[in-house]
């Protein structure tokens, strides 16, 4: 099955100021990839090209799955988030917040299904909370069960364990070892602890 | 079968939903509205001493009440999107077309539920009595539904911009006043129950700008929602 991310001559900058020039990087399928890099260095952004959510200067990515590379629309459908700049609805439950991602991505939603990734992220008995009532780390399980509900083929982490404390940490590393036995693991950290799970990593200056 | 058929109206519904679950819970846009068309309203009621001579003038101030709060209530539905940072989640997760189309139902149902407050309130304070009642109601559905549509448009690109709330007043003005004057234009035919002509023609107009509208907006809102 020829399954892959394709990075070619990648380039940003911003007013000017280049953060990363002609990336080129081929990542396969049962992999994890690490970008790191000193603050500014553009590790965010880097990710955030990859999810389509901002335009390169130059350059091109795609996502090969089967064979076939896919359209920017079909890329983000198999792409799942976690970010400490994406936010999720503090006025909505833990259970709303799954509900909503789900429906908006066309998918079904059960309550057994939400129950069994708030379980898994260790957020069991909290459902029916509002957002607004989690601490920092309860928020970044609940942006693991939702990047994690539609079974993304790539997982793409920006400061993996942020927030979290050491039972989160081993939820990343569980999430982590999932993803790679499925699909790519993409993350964007310094911590030694993370960088270790890279197959390759990427140094940007 | 039904919605499934249709996999952007059920998604379109998703978001529409959560934004009235958040609207009921929070009243962020629903408050700003009322209040600005409560005050715009009391303002001129005590003003003109309860009574409005002229029908022209009648019309276009009830349609400033409803434009004024339209651009004050209307802008939040991306705005708090983008200040709360959930836009990053929701451009991961959704299309375009149904985010849209979700804001653009939102914003009816909003601007409906003040309509529906604020025009008979209007009436009475301002003792009007209405000469066609059917072509007066088809005048404020077809202006709301216009209002609505080129407002949410508006909002998505407001949104994006440092100065939100100057960018949405400055591109409402060309934008919304061909249908401001078509709606005052039969309003005010409605009022002193002209000639059933003349209000078909601004009533025509209406109905070809809410088609213009969506149709610019939905070839329009990929590019401001990916930008």
């Amino acid at each position: 099955m020829d399954n892959r991310i394709e990075v070619r001559g990648l380039s940003k900058a911003y007013h000017g100021r280049r953060l990363f020039t002609d990336i080129n990087i081929s990542v396969p399928d049962r992999s994890v990839f690490a970008v790191r890099g000193p603050n500014g260095s553009g590790k965010t952004t880097f990710l955030l090209i990859l999810c389509g959510l901002i335009p390169a200067t130059s350059g091109q990515v795609d996502l090969v799955l089967e064979g076939r590379s896919l359209t920017a629309a079909e890329r983000r459908r198999q792409l799942g988030l976690v970010s400490t700049d994406l936010y999720l609805y503090d006025d909505l439950s833990a259970v709303e917040n799954l509900e909503f991602f789900s429906a908006v991505r066309g998918l079904p939603f059960t309550l057994a299904r939400a129950r069994e990734l708030l379980e898994f992220v260790g957020l069991q008995g909290r459902g029916r909370d509002y957002l607004g009532t989690f601490s920092s780390g309860m928020k970044q399980r609940l942006k693991y069960a939702c990047a994690l509900w539609h079974k993304p083929h790539v997982l793409i982490l920006d400061e993996p364990t942020s927030h979290m404390d050491e039972k989160g940490a081993a939820l990343v590393e569980k999430v982590i070892r999932g993803q790679r036995a499925r699909g790519m693991v993409l993350m964007a950290t310094n911590s030694p602890e993370e960088l270790r799970y890279g197959d390759q990593t990427l140094s940007l200056a | 079968m039904g919605i499934k058929r249709f996999p952007w109206l059920s998604r379109a519904l998703a978001v529409l939903r959560k934004d009235l679950q958040l609207e009921f819970r929070t009243r962020y846009a629903y408050s700003a509205l009322v209040m600005f068309a409560l005050t715009t309203l009391s303002t001129i009621s005590f003003s003109l001493g309860g009574s409005m001579a002229d029908t022209d003038v009648a019309a276009a101030l009830l349609w400033m009440i409803l434009f004024f709060s339209a651009m004050t209530g209307l802008a939040r539905t991306f705005i708090q999107e983008e200040e709360a940072g959930t836009v990053l989640a929701l451009k991961m997760a959704a299309d375009p077309e149904p985010v849209f189309l979700g804001k653009y139902l939102f914003n009816t149902v909003l601007l409906f539920s003040l309509t529906v407050l604020i025009v008979p309130l209007y009436l009475l304070m301002s003792n009007l009595s209405v000469a066609n009642v059917r072509g007066f109601l088809a005048t404020v559905l077809l202006g709301v539904l216009g209002l609505a549509g080129a407002g949410t448009i508006l909002a998505a690109i407001a949104a994006r911009a440092a100065a939100k709330g100057s960018v949405m007043t400055v591109l409402s003005f060309p934008i919304l006043l061909p249908l401001l004057i078509s709606a005052i234009s039969a309003t005010s035919t409605a009022f002193a129950g002209g000639l059933p002509e003349s209000m078909m023609t601004d009533l025509g107009l209406l109905f070809f700008y809410n088609g213009i509208v969506l149709a610019a907006s939905f070839l329009l809102f990929e590019y401001v929602w990916n930008e």
